[in-house]
């Protein structure tokens, strides 16, 4: 696996690198998360302090100081999903996966977030698995889609 | 209904990150064309385009351009907002998965007019498959002698590069999102100075909405009166509209300006399914107007909505039925905003999550007379003080929402929701 | 000048270019509320307090950061402002912990203040946002609870003071002031200069405070409490009781000490006289053997932290010699008792500090001799009033008393240490009349006063220019050591103060609520120590009489064996 040090020497050691590194980091850590020990490492790289980095990793949504699921599945609750019945999407995923949002399954699968519009409005209600849109939900297809997860049946690239 | 497609044209067409297959359906001869001209007569062809900035704030872009153009100080960059995060609108989306040269070809162009030999598209981390799209089709075009140096033999350098988002609504705010292409959290900058002087890396900066930069190459092409023609008086060209709610046929639809938004979400959308009424119509994503069946004869035009007191925004058209409650609704909205507030100023900031508690009250049958005031006061203070355009638009929903429904937010203090959506759980504990 | 027209709340006012609507208000006595502004540290227009209307634009504006120009008519106090305002007030304070009565800033904060004069009653809002929670892990105390989010406290320590431990974090209604990963301060870098107390315009901010135990010590009577002041307590304390700022209250302050109970009433300004002493020696063994330069002053406690943190190459240019805080407590716990017949272990040192970096020093592993700590208890300048507030004695009509003898008499020398500059100066009143071996008449180095940031300055003392720095302001230190590094600078000598100002302005002073007046209360210090300087019949420390008698009854010479251990430390790269 590519180290701290590769990944900043690959973007060059510039601050203005700092969210797309720790995009990469996330990436490579197989859990969904920045752990502590990788976001010291590149603050001292980048020879910035670590309040500023922290403040960077906790202000964007999609960084994660804690690990999480294999999978994170984000149910969109703007608007255009919200009137499509996003909530039933919640309370079903809630009831799969034994989990509240922000939670990850004891199996380390999933880990359920709620999050912002990403754009799936014309297939609302959707979900979002990694980088996987699932759109037109209903109660039983998501339940399908949960269980190609389960099995490994995944989709796309993970 | 047939209607000339200027950035629809392609869509399905072509391989997206094929500069082949984009310059033989025409791509490209806006660039070429532009390279033979003055560049004070594209900037001309840009301004008589009529051609209106399309990520939400409508800045005439031939303004701005002109204005960026007399700018001494260098280097230039150029940077196109690709964060496309204003809820129900996924245009950009589209473009950039279907045809990113037109995108591309654009910023080009800016470019050879503005002497920027660098550029950044600023893609939101959630469209992680679409920016390998726009990066393989950077690289192509570099392959092709589109983009880095020496560009068409022409003298000119320009590099483009894919900067990726990591989840943050504001970041779509001009001065946010330089703050993010540098690598700090997105919180917005105090205006002025203002990006064209003092951008990214403090240099001249030509911010565009994706949709603004792939109607340049027709422009430059076909001419800005052609572009102007296409639409009304005020507005020129065409728009991407995003339909989506309870609508039956969601989707984005390329219209020329001038279109009704009856025409658009009953001919082109087909209407309300499942036997159900449009209760309202959420116009330009979470931070626009809210308004009933009164206002859908209204056309789509700058100029028209800007009368009825209305913003086109991003071009997000949600309808929602009257299975929706309006506090209901509302309170969703809001939790979007107390969530992607930056959390810089104190109205955005604290105003969202009090908006979010007071409708909280309000959906649990437990608000008064004296919260909806507080709404309205709030709402009002947030509007004039906020520091950026997320807090002074976030409450327009409220705005908007209470003024065509009081009656149903009243009767949420009175322990009834009308549409019966609301559980009204704490019903009589005041 | 290109001077600007404008009409302000139906006034003409004419400023020059680049000056803010709030700038040009208080030219005409019009004070617009601020909250998070703080002029050329924290001018970012975020909280939206000072809003004002201006003709013809759309919306309120900010009037700390909003520029003034030609025509321009502005209101400050219009319905839609007041309304605004009341509501940024209420919405800020909803998420405030609203324990005022508890609060160490009750009647000192901008925030009741503020909400006060807008006329706010109190909020329905009942929710409150999780800022995190309470760290007492330092010298300085941050209660998240009462964080009000100006931003004062993150820009002073990241700018100002090149620092940077707390950042903003989170977004939203999540945001937060904090540390990374909501750790202790005290694990970070955190240097206890306690400058965001200063800066925090509520009581988010504190300094640990020990005065339970300092009454506890005082009240115990197996133990013998004794007490030094510092010399910018002095030009200080009196602003806790309203009196004019810069005033001396030196007697008033020894009577107040005795008063509460303290047997005996010492004074840091005899141990600064003692530093310099051991200082003035190490610079010239330094100088005349070779030794490591530039030497760097090692007194304040803040500085020093900084230095083991961020510049390990320059650990040993720092002067080995303890701080008077220490220095004192060593000699108060070995020479004074001897001459005073007490057992050394009953002896209970308090110092009375303008720092709050003073606490973390006198808790140093290493500030100890023979197994009994220099010192016991450290209270700041605003716990001491906070002390005879309880004592419920009447400050101002005190009458005056001297300090007590051995450890008391101190000259001009020793009291400057408070200012940026006073510690070079009383050095090299010191070492000139060594090196040059006279009694030297010119002993006012002017060129080493001031309030920049960093001054330079060559002196030339019998024969030898000796080329001197002084930086205040830890971000100004890391400034110069830079230069250094780079060979862009070299010195013999150089004075550091880790506060802005020196100690005058250290983290324990009192708060300056009207932050307007800041430069002005830093300048009025800064001239009562001066003033005292120049009163006093002794003005060179190896003048002091105690000090004299010190060295002939017990250290022996300075930097010798007995002095090295007393007063003599070593540093730590962290």
């Amino acid at each position: 696996m590519e180290s701290v040090k590769e990944v900043i020497k690959r973007y060059g050691n510039s601050k203005d690198n700092l969210i797309q590194i720790m995009l990469e980091l996330q990436q490579l850590s197989g859990k969904n998360y920045l752990p502590d020990a990788w976001v010291k490492e590149a603050a001292e790289e980048l020879g910035m302090p670590l309040s500023k980095v922290y403040g960077v990793i906790t202000f964007y949504a999609m960084f994660s100081t804690e690990p999480r699921g294999k999978y994170v599945i984000e149910v969109c609750k703007s608007g255009p999903c919200h009137v499509s019945g996003s909530e039933n999407i919640v309370h079903i995923l809630e009831k799969e996966l034994g989990i509240k949002p922000g939670e990850t399954t004891a199996d380390g699968l999933f880990t359920l977030e709620l999050s912002s519009c990403f754009g799936a409005c014309d297939i609302a209600p959707a979900v979002k698995i990694g980088e996987n849109v699932h759109g037109n939900l209903t109660a039983d297809s998501l339940k399908d889609l949960i269980i190609s997860y389960r099995e490994g049946l995944t989709y796309g690239n993970n | 209904m047939e209607t000339t497609k200027i950035l629809s044209a392609r869509f399905g067409k072509i391989r997206p990150d094929s500069v082949e297959e984009y310059v033989a359906a025409g791509g490209y001869e806006g660039l070429k064309k532009a390279i033979g001209m003055q560049h004070l007569d594209v900037i001309e062809e840009i301004k008589k385009a009529n051609l209106f900035g399309r990520g939400g704030a409508a800045y005439p872009t031939g303004i701005k351009w002109e204005q960026a153009y007399a700018i001494k100080k260098g280097p230039k960059y150029m940077v196109c907002n690709a964060d496309e995060g204003e809820p129900g609108t996924f245009k950009d989306k589209h473009i950039m998965a279907e045809d990113p040269f037109q995108l591309i070809e654009g910023m080009t162009i800016g470019a050879y007019l503005m002497g920027a030999t660098e550029g950044f598209i600023y893609i939101r981390g959630e469209y992680m498959g679409i920016q390998r799209i726009v990066r393989s089709a950077i690289e192509n075009a570099k392959k092709a002698g589109y983009l880095g140096k020496n560009i068409l033999g022409a003298g000119f350098d320009f590099d483009l590069k894919v900067v990726s988002g990591a989840g943050a609504y504001v970041c779509g705010e001009n001065t946010a999102l330089v703050e993010s292409i540098e690598g700090k959290p997105g919180r917005p900058r105090q205006k002025p100075p203002y990006i064209k002087n003092c951008g990214l890396y403090q240099m001249p900066t030509i911010l565009n909405n994706v949709e603004t930069y792939s109607c340049i190459p027709w422009i430059v092409k076909d001419g800005g009166e052609a572009f102007s023609a296409l639409g009304t008086d005020f507005s020129g060209g065409t728009k991407l509209m995003c339909l989506s709610g309870n609508v039956a046929k969601r989707g984005v639809y390329e219209i020329p300006f001038g279109t009704t938004l009856r025409e658009l979400i009953y001919t082109i959308g087909g209407g309300i399914p499942n036997g159900k009424k449009l209760k309202f119509v959420h116009l330009g994503g979470s931070s626009g107007a809210c308004f009933p069946e009164s206002l859908l004869d209204t056309k789509i035009c700058y100029n028209d909505l800007k009368k009825n007191g209305l913003s086109l925004g991003s071009g997000a058209v949600l309808v929602v039925d009257d299975s929706s409650c309006p506090v209901d609704y509302l309170k969703a909205v809001m939790e979007f905003f107390e969530e992607e507030s930056c959390g810089k100023c104190t109205p955005c900031r604290e105003g969202n999550q009090r908006m979010v508690e007071i409708l909280e009250k309000l959906t649990e049958g437990k608000g008064t007379m004296e919260d909806i005031k507080k709404l309205k006061s709030l709402a009002q203070t947030m509007k004039t003080t906020s520091f950026c355009g997320l807090g002074q638009s976030a409450p327009v929903p409220v705005i908007t929402l209470i003024k065509y429904f009081e009656a149903e937010f009243i009767a949420h203090t009175e322990g009834k929701c009308p549409a019966g959506k609301c559980k009204m759980n704490g019903k009589g504990v005041k | 000048m290109d001077m600007i027209n404008l009409k302000i709340d139906g006034l003409d006012v004419s400023v020059p270019k680049d000056t803010t609507i709030l700038q040009a208000a208080k030219q005409l006595n019009i004070d617009i509320p601020t909250l998070c502004y703080l002029k050329g540290i924290n001018e970012v227009g975020s909280c939206r307090v000072c809003v004002v209307e201006v003709e013809g634009w759309r919306g309120l504006h900010p009037a700390c950061v909003t520029k003034v120009s030609e025509g321009l008519v502005v209101k400050t106090a219009t319905k839609t402002v007041r309304e605004a305002r009341q509501n940024i007030l209420e919405l800020i304070m909803a998420n405030h912990n609203r324990e005022c009565l508890s609060c160490a800033r009750n009647t000192n904060c901008e925030l009741q203040k503020l909400c006060n004069d807008a006329g706010i009653g109190d909020t329905t809002f009942e929710k409150k946002a999780d800022r995190g929670s309470i760290d007492c892990s330092g010298s300085v105390v941050r209660d998240p609870s009462k964080c009000v989010l100006c931003g004062r406290c993150v820009s002073v320590c990241s700018n100002t003071q090149n620092v940077g431990v707390i950042s903003y974090a989170h977004r939203g209604a999540h945001t937060s002031v904090t540390t990374p990963y909501e750790v202790e301060l005290a694990g970070l870098e955190c240097i206890n200069c306690g400058q965001c107390i200063k800066v925090c315009p509520v009581g988010a901010l504190q300094e640990k405070d020990a005065t339970e135990r300092v009454w506890s010590a005082l009240e115990n009577p197996d133990l013998h409490v004794v007490v030094q002041t510092a010399p910018a307590v002095r030009v200080a304390l009196g602003e806790e009781f309203g009196m004019p700022v810069g005033t001396n209250v030196e007697g008033k302050m020894v009577t107040a000490l005795k008063r509460l109970g303290f047997v005996k009433v010492f004074d840091t300004n005899f141990s600064a006289d003692l530093t310099i002493m051991e200082e003035g020696t190490e610079l010239i063994n330094r100088i005349n053997n070779g030794g490591k330069l530039p030497m760097i002053t090692s007194c304040s406690p803040g500085w020093i932290k900084f230095c083991e943190h961020n510049y390990h190459e320059f650990l040993e240019n720092l002067s080995t010699c303890k701080s008077p805080q220490q220095m004192f407590g060593a000699v108060a716990k070995s020479y004074y008792p001897q001459k005073a017949g007490v057992d050394p272990k009953k002896v209970f040192v308090v110092s009375v500090m303008p720092c709050t970096a003073k606490k973390y020093e006198a808790d140093r592993e290493e500030m100890k001799v023979d197994g009994l700590r220099d010192i016991d208890a450290v209270i700041t300048t605003r716990e001491l009033a906070k002390m005879i507030k309880q004592a419920r004695i009447e400050f101002e009509k005190l009458p005056d008393s001297c300090y007590d003898s051995i450890l008391g008499a101190s000259t001009g020398a020793g009291v400057i240490f408070g200012n940026t500059g006073g510690v070079m100066e009383a050095a090299l009143r010191t070492v000139a009349d060594i090196l040059t071996g006279k009694d030297l008449k010119e002993i006012e180095y002017t060129a080493v006063r001031g309030m920049e940031g960093i001054r330079e300055a060559t002196v030339n003392i019998s024969g030898m220019d000796l080329k001197v720095a002084i930086v205040n302001g830890t971000g100004n230190a890391a400034k110069l050591l830079d230069k250094i590094k780079a060979g862009e600078a070299n010195y013999h000598f150089i004075e550091v103060m880790a506060c802005p100002g020196g100690c005058i302005n250290g983290g324990g002073q009192p708060i300056i609520m009207d932050k307007s007046k800041t430069e002005e209360v830093k300048q009025k210090r800064i001239e009562g120590i001066y003033a005292i300087d120049k009163s006093r019949a002794k003005r060179k420390s190896h003048e002091n009489p105690e000090i004299k008698a010190l060295y002939d009854e017990y250290l022996g010479k300075p930097g010798e064996h007995k002095s090295h251990k007393l007063l003599h430390t070593h540093y730590t790269a962290r």
